[in-house]
């Protein structure tokens, strides 16, 4: 029987998500730079991921559990701000600390660094090699029996990197049901829709016939979101990717759907608007 | 040099991982479909459960290996130095070096050596394109002996390192047991006063003979051994350079940023003295035995000789 949430916890987990969101625009806002419309069609995701299902250890390698901890990747490393923010809201360090982002000699760094924060597993922001390394992740946990999931995180942008597909075919051949890749499908990306910069196509399709467990959800409904991870978890023999269908910049009314907020900086003006919408 | 024994070292590789996953449980060898090749096959064969195959994937093994790395496990991956180190490059730079992760590529057919398969498999660039990125330490051993006992080393070193060994049977210069490698070290194989002669890998033992026949002619060259490449014991070549005035690099590698761009960086800066880099001119090799390529190059022994020869005059 998969578990679900109650009501009070989708409430809480929605709060959650929207404090986060205001973060993250606070945070592109203070560097004057970062990529916001990613950062928010991922923070569903990834508010339900540290706060429900991810086995995590904000103290690190301080817990004694540390090495059965779940593993989380963020391979489209550009929504560094929706990671950041997500750990601190978890306890990794402190919230005050967000507004360093991106600026001179800050651990939250423009692209997540493993050796500068304690919280990030790997160091990403060359796409199309967070599934790969979370492929490697999964092998390691199996030689060593563990039961420790591991979540890879991919922009859908991402996936015209052929990287992607050596590792999606590497994960079935391996059997690594331990693996659970999830795409944030809101289909634009710097130069446009992904359709017409190089189409994706049927994303859930092309993983199906690698061999992958496919799971089709709305990446913004938070109870689908948490079923998908749980199932993903439960696996026996096959890698799962959740296909989340998202919206590039969700919650800010004037940066949803549109491509030119992949990797842009609001102004005084615009951060109070979105604050406001995001009350 | 007499009898020269030849041995084979990548065989050597492939044994010494074999001999190492016996008491270090945590190795892990990732191959790219040329475990046969690369003599992994050995480690595959006594260990199956730890040997994993990419596949024709070069880029998916490096990054493979980052994440096993994550968890406690000693990667080597291996394949053809061109495709170890130029399609999986920037897998090594963002994902290996920058975070500074425990994986070791061990990229064997390195240089001209390659023969018959021709340009498109003979690297003769890795070293420079690995030399540059940060954290990495570049290795190119000059004999089975050596290869042994560096992958012994990189095994317990904790960091990322690129190996280039050879695909050829090579003279066996150290002789077994008595050989100690020294990452720090660059070897002084011979003392001399006319030129330093910088090399490494399989060009070591053409130097040596290089400088057996110079010796007969009345020239005495300083041989100077440097397998590790980065970081590069700058003290032992500029202490020489001091001594003879002259230097010369022979590497089975382009002249640019391989070995002779490392010696000319470390002599430019402490004892600016005149330095020939021999190697391979700016240009792709071609299809041949190891030997006739070496010998068009003038990697061998007596056309270093002569060379060298010319350099002292």
């Amino acid at each position: 029987m998969l578990k679900v949430l109650s009501k009070e916890e989708i409430e809480e987990i929605k709060t959650v998500a929207k404090k986060l969101r205001a973060n993250i625009v606070r945070m592109i806002h203070n560097a004057q730079s970062g990529h916001p419309g990613g950062s928010l069609s991922a923070i569903d995701i990834l508010t339900v991921l540290y706060t429900k299902v991810m086995k995590q250890y904000p103290d690190w390698d301080k817990n004694p559990d540390f090495e059965n901890r779940d593993r989380f990747v963020l391979s489209k490393g550009h929504a560094s701000a929706a990671i950041y923010s997500i750990l601190a809201h978890c306890g990794y360090f402190p919230e005050a600390d967000l507004l360093e982002y991106r600026k001179f000699g800050t651990k939250l760094q423009g692209h997540p660094c493993c050796t500068k924060l304690k919280g990030i597993e790997v160091s990403t922001g060359s796409l199309g090699q967070g599934l790969s390394i979370a492929c490697g992740m999964a092998l390691g946990l199996k030689l060593d029996k563990k039961d420790s999931k591991v979540f890879a995180l991919m922009g859908d942008g991402e996936l015209q990197e052929g990287s992607i597909w050596e590792a999606a075919m590497n994960a079935a051949h391996y059997k690594l049901n331990n693996l659970i890749g999830i795409v944030d499908r809101n289909r634009l990306q710097i130069d446009g829709n992904t359709e017409d910069v190089m189409a994706i196509g049927d994303a859930g399709a092309k993983f199906a016939a690698f061999g992958w467990n496919v799971i089709e959800i709305d990446g913004h409904d938070i109870e689908a979101i948490y079923e998908a991870l749980e199932k993903g978890k439960e696996s026996t023999d096959k890698p799962t990717v959740i296909i989340a269908n998202t919206v590039k910049g969700k919650g800010v009314s004037f940066m949803e759907n549109q491509a030119g907020w992949h990797g842009k900086a609001p102004n005084d003006e615009q951060l109070a608007q979105a604050l406001e919408e995001l009350k | 040099m007499t009898e020269v024994i030849k041995k084979s070292a990548r065989g050597e590789y492939g044994l010494t991982l074999a001999d190492l996953g016996k008491t270090n449980k945590d190795i892990v060898v990732i191959d790219c479909d040329l475990s046969g090749s690369t003599m992994t096959k050995h480690f595959k064969a006594a260990f199956p459960e730890r040997f994993f195959n990419a596949g024709i994937a070069e880029q998916d093994a490096v990054t493979m290996a980052v994440g096993l790395s994550t968890t406690g496990k000693v990667p080597f991956v291996s394949t053809f130095a061109v495709f170890a180190s130029g399609r999986a490059w920037e897998q090594i730079r963002n994902g290996v070096c920058y975070p500074k992760f425990n994986v070791k590529v061990v990229a064997t057919h390195c240089g001209i050596t390659v023969g018959e398969d021709g340009a498109s498999h003979q690297a003769l660039e890795d070293v420079a394109i690995m030399r540059a990125i940060p954290n990495m330490t570049v290795i190119a051993p000059a004999d089975a002996t050596e290869v042994r006992e560096v992958i012994k080393w990189v095994a317990e070193y904790k960091g990322p390192v690129y190996v280039r060994v050879s695909r050829a049977n090579l003279p066996v210069i150290f002789p077994e047991g008595e050989y100690k490698f020294n990452p720090n070290k660059a070897v002084v194989m011979k003392e001399g006063k006319d030129i330093t002669v910088v090399t490494n890998g399989e060009t070591t033992c053409e130097v040596l003979k290089a400088a057996e026949i110079l010796e007969k002619e009345g020239i005495s060259v300083e041989v100077v051994h440097a397998p590790v490449v980065k970081p590069l014991d700058a003290t032992t070549i500029v202490d020489s350079a001091k001594k003879t005035g002259k230097v010369a690099t022979v590497e089975n590698h382009s002249v640019i940023g391989g070995l002779g761009g490392a010696v000319c960086e470390a002599v430019c800066a402490e004892y600016p003295v005149k330095v020939t880099r021999i190697g391979i001119n700016d240009q792709f090799g071609q299809t041949g035995t190891a030997n006739e390529l070496m010998a068009y190059y003038g990697l061998t022994g007596e056309k270093l000789a002569e060379k060298i020869k010319g350099l002292v005059k």
